[in-house]
């Protein structure tokens, strides 16, 4: 067979249908625009709710798609239309045509920075659940205290906000802080740990176990109420206010590191490639499938897919599944051409 | 003191810095199931005693974390053991109360 | 804290503020609460910096403090509010700048809600045609006095007499900048810094030579809130407010406080009297209070203008111990004299907080 098949964005989703596209015989051709595969997943530590190794992940799946085509550090420059085919003219001067494109554009982290009442960025033991997997990987953050007494995690940061623009749940936020606030506690057993949260969604398989797991056998507490404040106290600590909406009282509590759990927010980088060949955008600023429910790897195009987080929030086991899922559309829609 | 018709007024803040948790970690010492609770409230709607007196389960297991007195809605406790029926999480919820008796009682 | 992080922050909250031609209006309490306030700003933008500031003595109440205590409809509030516009219209200015943070927040939100509904504007214009025949045009540019000094805060430097550093120790004195909740709170955009890390006080305290000290209850309301001082009753809720201010404050050994609201600095002023006599608790050093002043004040205290004239005697914390600081110069048995040098009696001085 040997089609082209371009596939934008080299992370988790982008990997995976490569390596499913190598298995029925087609060209994948990858374009990247960092300077390495796997987008967000490869700056990860652990994945829930196995705590799967994401450098093993990525790294077995580098393996597998050896043979795919993979431009590193290149952006699209355009698409057009050529016939039944597109013309993707990239940023290195390479034109590529192929009759099926793969959107795998994936999602971008929400800036902490944003919620300024938080502090990220102005106060010295505020970091995010990304700077967090960061620590756990190199194990050096200045921010991050060698002896904490109590840590917090804050829960729905930019997700669920309509004046962050996004009312979107980010879907692995709670079960990230749960993981997280577990490590945590594993690496400094005498710690307390608080995680504030509005509703925990712990929809997955194993995810409400990893809860009572925290619970029963880490200790860590459970508030159920936003973070409204955060102030530096004179020794550098931070102190967080919230209301402890169970007993109805405000609450307040001095921390030694504040995680904020950054959602999934549109990446815009999607508009631009949406705006390249007329694909619908979702009022969430996500690309918009044909349907949420049957035919979510389907644009409003024909000849071009989705997969994974460039059309919403998805967890991983999420995003390979629809990855693939992907992949026999395209196949189905080549063969049946 | 001069006196002013009006004073300070006590702040209803809980402070985690300062609350005093000790009878809460004993009762997890004893009762470790103590913490798994979800505060879902189902004992609370099944409580014999709640509509009559205010005894709330799930209030007494968050109050001991807001080192809060719990012993007035404990002594309206019925032990009719329906808490424990409902509860969705299994835990035995009138042993647990029956610990915190014995925990008051040292 | 890092400061970076801070300025980054102060650099998207910048606004336009115009040079020169301000027509002023002046706050209904704040000449009772610091009588030299307003006088100084005049004084200054005048006479020291050289500025067109125009004032009119046709110039009202905006209707900010009975709209705040939910006694006036905001209807007639526009239509009072619409009155001063057209006094400015008429005196040929375009740029409008209020004393007071209240009304400078109730200009700011009538001319958003005039921008949301231009057909509240038609109505409030028609009902100002009707009651005093009146027509007025929108300021183009909205500021409050205190991000005038802001941005004239590097002129006055310049011309300094005295920088905010101990004498003694060449220490930068540490100060609390509180920030009136009406500034910015209602509409983040319009403030110099944004509201989260207001930068127009703690831009002043930085450019006089002091430090900004940032204490975790730094956003709270100084207790104020109108309706709450307003009735007896509820005062004791009131002090609360200020009380937690002071605790959070207290490790941090402020020198001084400074604000730019008119209810802040009385309250936070005079209620360290009333927590000092309630909880025997003060807050400075050996016995006395953290002085707080405007940034009127503090700019006159800078360019060396005698304290007296400044009006720091009817202050209830003394100020003594900041001016004695910085090295100021001043005449302690002038104090309580008036502008004809013969004496103005004398308060009693409380024995729960230590006055001069």
């Amino acid at each position: 067979m040997k089609e082209n098949i371009v596939i934008i964005g080299g992370g988790i989703a982008g990997m995976e249908a490569a390596k499913q596209l190598l298995i029925l015989g087609y060209t994948p051709i990858i374009i990247e625009q960092e300077d390495h595969l796997g987008g967000h997943v490869a700056q990860w530590h652990k994945l829930f709710p196995d705590m799967t190794s994401s450098h093993e992940l990525i790294g077995n799946l580098s393996d597998q798609i050896k043979d795919a085509n993979v431009f590193l550090e290149t952006k699209v420059n355009s698409i057009n239309a050529l016939g039944d085919s597109y013309n993707v003219i990239l940023n290195n001067g390479v034109n590529i045509v192929a009759k099926a494109i793969l959107i795998a554009a994936g999602f971008h982290l929400f800036d902490a920075a944003k919620k300024e009442e938080y502090g990220y960025g102005v106060y010295d033991r505020v970091i995010t659940n990304a700077d967090l997997e960061a620590w756990f990987n190199h194990r050096a953050d200045e921010r991050i205290p060698e002896k904490p007494k109590a840590v917090g995690f804050v829960h729905c940061v930019g997700s669920r906000d309509l004046k962050a623009g996004n009312s979107q749940c980010s879907k692995v936020c709670c079960t990230t802080a749960i993981k997280q606030a577990i490590e945590i506690k594993e690496i400094f057993p005498e710690t307390e740990v608080y995680c504030f949260y509005m509703d925990l969604r712990l929809f997955g398989k194993k995810y409400e176990d990893f809860y009572i797991n925290a619970q029963r056998d880490f200790g860590v507490h459970f508030i159920r109420g936003r973070v409204s404040e955060v102030g530096e106290t004179i020794d550098n600590r931070v102190q967080v206010k919230a209301e402890d909406t169970l007993t109805g009282k405000p609450l307040k509590v001095t921390l030694d590191l504040l995680v904020l759990m950054s959602g999934m927010v549109c990446n815009p980088r999607t508009s631009e490639l949406a705006g390249m060949i007329g694909l619908n955008i979702d009022d969430d600023g996500f690309l918009k499938s044909k349907d949420n429910v049957y035919t979510i790897m389907e644009s409003n195009q024909p000849g071009i897919f989705y997969a994974g987080a460039c059309t919403g929030t998805k967890t991983v086991p999420e995003t390979v599944a629809e990855a693939r899922a992907a992949v026999l559309s395209i196949h189905h829609y080549l063969t049946q051409a | 003191m001069m006196d002013f018709g009006f004073t300070l007024s006590k702040s209803s803040t809980i402070n985690l810095d300062t609350v005093d948790t000790t009878l809460y970690k004993k009762l997890c010492d004893m009762e470790p199931d103590a913490r798994i609770c979800m505060s879902c409230g189902s004992c609370s709607a099944s409580c014999t005693a709640a509509s009559f007196s205010g005894m709330s389960l799930r209030k007494v297991i968050l109050a001991l974390q807001r080192d809060q007195d719990v012993r007035p809605m404990l002594a309206n406790c019925m032990l009719c053991g329906k808490c424990t029926m409902v509860c969705p999480r299994a835990i035995n919820t009138r042993h647990l109360i029956l610990t915190l008796y014995r925990i008051y009682d040292r | 804290m890092i400061t970076q992080g801070k300025q980054k922050i102060w650099s998207d909250y910048q606004k336009e503020i115009p040079d020169d031609h301000w027509y002023y209006v002046r706050s209904c309490i704040r000449q009772n609460f610091f009588p030299a306030s307003e006088k100084m700003f005049t004084e200054i933008t005048r006479n020291v910096l050289g500025k067109d500031i125009y004032e009119t003595p046709h110039h009202t109440t905006c209707g900010g403090i009975a709209y705040h205590c939910d006694t006036i409809p905001q209807e007639t509030v526009m239509t009072i509010v619409a009155r001063q516009f057209a006094l400015m219209t008429e005196a040929g200015y375009e740029n409008y700048v209020p004393s007071c943070i209240t009304s400078f927040g109730n200009y700011c939100e009538i001319l958003e809600t005039w921008h949301e509904f231009p057909e509240l504007e038609a109505k409030i214009r028609e009902n100002l045609w009707k009651a005093c025949r009146r027509e007025f045009n929108k300021p183009k540019y909205l500021a409050h006095t205190s991000d005038l000094i802001y941005h004239w805060r590097n002129q006055i430097a310049a011309k300094a007499k005295y920088h905010l550093v101990n004498k003694e120790t060449g220490e930068p004195l540490k100060i609390v900048e509180h920030i009136g909740c009406h500034y910015a709170k209602m509409f983040p955009s319009k403030g110099v810094g944004g509201a989260e890390y207001p930068y127009v006080l703690a831009g002043m305290i930085e450019s006089w030579g002091g430090q900004v000290v940032d204490y975790p209850e730094r956003r709270h309301c100084c207790g104020y809130g109108f309706r709450q001082y307003h009735v007896k009753a509820n005062r004791g809720y009131s002090v609360s407010n200020t009380h937690k201010k002071f605790e959070s404050m207290e490790p941090f050994h402020p020198d001084a406080i400074i604000t730019n609201c008119p209810g802040c600095p009385y309250f936070l002023d005079r209620w360290q009297y009333v927590i000092a006599e309630q909880t025997g608790k003060t807050y400075g050093k050996d016995g006395y209070g953290i002085p707080v002043l405007t940034y009127e004040e503090l700019a006159g205290i800078v360019l060396g203008y005698d304290p007296w004239d400044l009006g720091l005697q009817l202050h209830q914390v003394a100020v003594e111990p900041l001016l004695d600081k910085i090295g100021m110069e001043y005449d302690p048995k002038a104090k309580y004299l008036g502008l004809n040098k013969e004496d103005i009696l004398r308060p009693e001085l409380p024995k729960s907080i230590k006055c001069c």
